[in-house]
C-alpha cells in the first residue's frame, strides 16, 4: 500500500478513534465474528471449568441406574454402564477443543516453515511440492486411519494424526502467497540493499501471510475436531478410557434405537461447536481477506 | 491440446509414486515395533514374530519395498493378517455399496447444490440467499455420523417410513435399493452440497456482474435462458474444480456414513480392520481411494479443455 491511496490519505487526516469505538465498530460490522466467538468461547469456559460444571466423575460406573432417560438429576442421561451423559458430554469438551487448537497450531507452524522455504527456494520447490501433492491425494482420514492403526491410542498421537494430512493445505497457500509477493519491487528492493534472506522472509513477507493464514487455521481447527470425533467414532482415536464426543457417540450407537440421548447430546456440541468456529472463520475471512471472500 | 492431455496423465505418475512411498513407509516410520502393536496387548512372541514374518519386517527396507512395488504392479495389494485372504478380493466384494452410495450422493448433491447456487446468486442479499448460506455453513459443521442418527431417528424410528440400516444391491429391485440407499446419500450428500451450492453461488455471482450478462438482459432473453446458458454455463470451471477437490471429503465421509447405516462396503471393511489392525487392508483402501481421487481429478482437468474453450494449453 502506498501513501497515495485514498484509505492512507483518510487515515492520516482523521485523528485514529479511541480502541474502544474501534472494536464496537468492528463487531458491529462483523456480526458473524461475533457470534461465533461467543458460542466458542462458552465452550472454552465449559472445558476449562468442566469440574464445576459437572461435579460428577466421568467414568463413575453405576449399574443400577443403566440407560435412564434424560430427566432432572440425569440431564442428558446414561449410558449403559450407568454413567452420566452429562457429565462425560461436558468434559469431552476438552479433547475436542484440545485437539483442534493443537491441531490448527502445529499444522499452520509446520506448513508455514515449509511453505515460505518452498516458495522462496526453487530447488526446494520441485520436490517439496510433489509431496505435498502426494499427501494431498490421501484422503485425511484414511490417513489418519492408517497413522493410528500403527501407533498406540493416545491423544498425542491422535494430534500428530490429524496434523500431518492438514499440513499440505497450509504450504500450498503460503507458497502461493510468497510466490507474488517475491516477485514485489520492494522485495527486490530490500535484496538490493543486501537485506538477509531470514530478514526478508521474517519482516516482509511473513506479515502477508499473515491474514490469510489466521483464515486458513481456524478452518483446519474446524476440521480436526470433525476428524479426531470421527476417529474416535470409528474406534481409532481417542483411547476408551477418555471421555470425547466421539468415543461416547461409538459406545451409544449399539443403544441408539432404545436410547437415543446417548449420541444426542455429544452430537449437538460437537456440531455446535464445528459450527462456531465456522463462522468464526467465514466471519474473520470476509474482514481479513476481502480477496478471499469473493473467491469462496 | 494431446500434447498437454499426455502430459498431464504422466504427472499423476509421480502423485502416485508418493502415496505408495508414504503408505509402505509409514510402518517404518512409526514408532515402537509396528508387528507388537498389530498383535494386541494379548500377543505372544510367536505371534509377534508371526505377523513379523508376514510383514516382511525381517528383511531390508528397500527389498521390502521392491517386492511390494512388483507385486502391487501385478494388482497384489498383500494378504489380509487376519482372514488370510487376499486384499484385492476382499476389496471387490465390498466395492459395489461404496460406489452406489458415493455415485449416488454425488448426483443427489450436485443436482440439490447446482440450483440452489444459481438462485441464491441470482436473489443475492435477499432472505433466498441468506437462506441458502446458512444452509452451506450448517452442512460444513453436522459431522455424517449426527445427521446420520438424526436422520434414522426422525425418519426409521418416529416416521416409520424408511428402513432402519442396511443395504439391498441394486440387482434386486431399484425400489428396494433407493429405500436403504436415500438416507445414507442424504447424510454423505450434506457437505457436497453445501461445498457446491456456495462455489457456484461465488462463480455465478461473479460472472452476473459481466457486461454480456447485461446485454442479453437488454435484448430481452428470458431469466432463465440468462442465468443457465450464459451464467452458469461461464461459471462453470470454478465448480467442476470444487466437486473433484471434494471427493477426498465424499471418500472420508462414506467410510463413516457406511459405518452409520451398516453399509457392507469398503468403509466397514476400513473399520473392521482399524478394529483388527489388519494393516494390509488399510494400506489397500488408502491406494485405491487415493487412486481414485487422482482419476478424477485428472477427469475434471480434462473436462475444463470441454467446457471452456478459452482454456487452451
Amino acid at each position: 500500500m502506498t501513501a497515495t491511496t485514498p484509505a492512507a490519505v483518510i487515515d492520516i487526516i482523521e485523528p485514529p478513534k479511541p480502541i474502544g469505538q474501534q472494536i464496537v465498530e468492528f463487531c458491529r460490522r462483523n456480526t458473524t465474528v461475533v457470534f461465533g466467538s461467543i458460542l466458542l468461547l462458552s465452550m472454552v469456559i465449559i472445558a476449562i471449568f468442566a469440574p464445576f460444571f459437572a461435579p460428577g466423575d466421568p467414568l463413575a460406573l453405576a449399574p443400577a441406574r443403566r440407560l435412564r432417560p434424560p430427566s432432572e438429576t440425569y440431564w442428558f442421561g446414561t449410558d449403559m454402564f450407568g454413567r452420566d451423559v452429562f457429565t462425560r458430554t461436558i468434559y469431552g469438551t476438552r479433547i475436542s477443543l484440545i485437539v483442534g487448537i493443537s491441531v490448527s497450531f502445529l499444522s499452520t507452524l509446520i506448513g508455514l516453515v515449509i511453505g515460505m522455504l518452498s516458495g522462496y527456494v526453487r530447488m526446494v520447490d520441485a520436490i517439496v511440492m510433489r509431496i505435498m501433492d502426494g499427501l494431498m491425494a490421501i484422503p485425511g482420514i484414511l490417513l489418519a486411519i492408517a497413522m493410528m492403526a500403527l501407533t498406540k491410542a493416545s491423544v498425542e498421537n491422535v494430534v500428530i494424526a490429524i496434523t500431518i494430512p492438514e499440513i499440505p493445505r497450509v504450504v500450498r497457500l503460503v507458497r502461493g502467497v510468497v510466490l507474488q509477493i517475491r516477485e514485489q519491487p520492494y522485495i527486490e528492493a530490500a535484496q538490493s540493499i543486501g537485506t538477509r534472506f531470514h530478514r526478508i522472509l521474517i519482516k516482509h513477507i511473513l506479515p502477508n501471510i499473515m491474514a490469510p493464514l489466521i483464515v486458513q487455521a481456524t478452518y483446519i481447527c474446524a476440521a480436526a475436531v470433525l476428524i479426531e470425533a470421527g476417529l474416535s467414532f470409528l474406534g481409532a482415536g481417542t483411547p476408551p478410557n477418555i471421555p470425547s464426543w466421539g468415543n461416547i457417540m461409538a459406545e451409544g450407537r449399539t443403544f441408539f434405537q432404545i436410547a437415543f440421548w446417548i449420541i444426542l447430546f455429544p452430537g449437538l456440541f460437537l456440531s455446535v461447536t464445528v459450527l462456531a468456529i465456522n463462522l468464526l472463520g467465514d466471519g474473520l475471512r470476509d474482514a481479513l481477506d476481502p480477496r478471499l471472500a469473493r473467491r469462496m | 491440446m494431446y500434447a498437454y492431455l499426455i502430459r498431464r496423465i504422466l504427472a499423476t505418475i509421480p502423485v502416485m509414486a508418493v502415496v505408495a512411498v508414504f503408505v509402505f513407509s509409514l510402518l517404518f516410520l512409526s514408532p515402537g515395533d509396528p508387528a507388537a502393536i498389530i498383535a494386541g496387548d494379548l500377543a505372544t512372541a510367536d505371534d509377534i514374530a508371526r505377523i513379523r514374518e508376514r510383514l516382511g519386517l525381517n528383511e531390508p527396507f528397500l527389498v521390502q519395498f521392491g517386492k511390494w512395488v512388483f507385486n502391487l504392479m501385478r494388482g497384489d495389494l498383500g494378504v489380509s493378517i487376519f482372514s488370510n485372504l487376499p486384499v484385492s478380493k476382499l476389496m471387490l466384494q465390498r466395492l459395489e455399496p461404496t460406489l452406489m452410495l458415493t455415485s449416488t450422493t454425488l448426483v443427489i448433491a450436485i443436482c440439490a447444490a447446482v440450483p440452489m447456487g444459481v438462485i441464491a446468486a441470482w436473489k443475492a442479499g435477499t432472505f433466498i440467499d441468506r437462506g441458502v448460506m446458512l444452509f452451506a455453513v450448517l452442512g460444513f459443521s453436522f459431522p455424517s455420523f449426527v445427521l446420520g442418527y438424526l436422520l434414522i431417528y426422525t425418519f426409521s424410528i418416529k416416521l416409520e417410513v424408511l428402513p432402519v440400516q442396511g443395504y439391498t444391491s441394486i440387482s434386486k429391485g431399484f425400489g428396494p435399493f433407493l429405500n436403504n440407499i436415500i438416507l445414507p446419500s442424504l447424510t454423505l450428500g450434506m457437505v457436497q452440497a453445501a461445498l457446491v451450492a456456495r462455489m457456484t453461488r461465488t462463480s455465478v455471482l461473479e460472472v452476473l456482474a459481466e457486461d454480456y450478462i447485461r446485454t442479453a438482459h437488454a435484448k430481452g432473453l428470458a431469466t432463465h435462458k440468462v442465468l443457465i446458458g450464459h451464467a452458469l454455463k461461464n461459471a462453470a470451471v470454478p465448480i467442476v474444480t470444487i466437486i473433484g477437490v471434494s471427493f477426498a471429503l465424499l471418500i472420508g465421509g462414506a467410510i463413516i456414513t457406511e459405518s452409520v447405516f451398516a453399509i457392507p462396503g469398503l468403509g466397514r471393511l476400513t473399520v473392521d480392520a482399524i478394529l483388527r489392525r489388519d494393516y494390509p487392508i488399510i494400506q489397500g483402501v488408502i491406494l485405491v481411494f487415493s487412486g481414485a481421487y487422482v482419476l478424477v481429478n485428472l477427469a475434471v482437468d480434462i473436462i475444463y479443455t470441454f467446457l471452456d474453450p478459452r482454456i487452451r494449453f
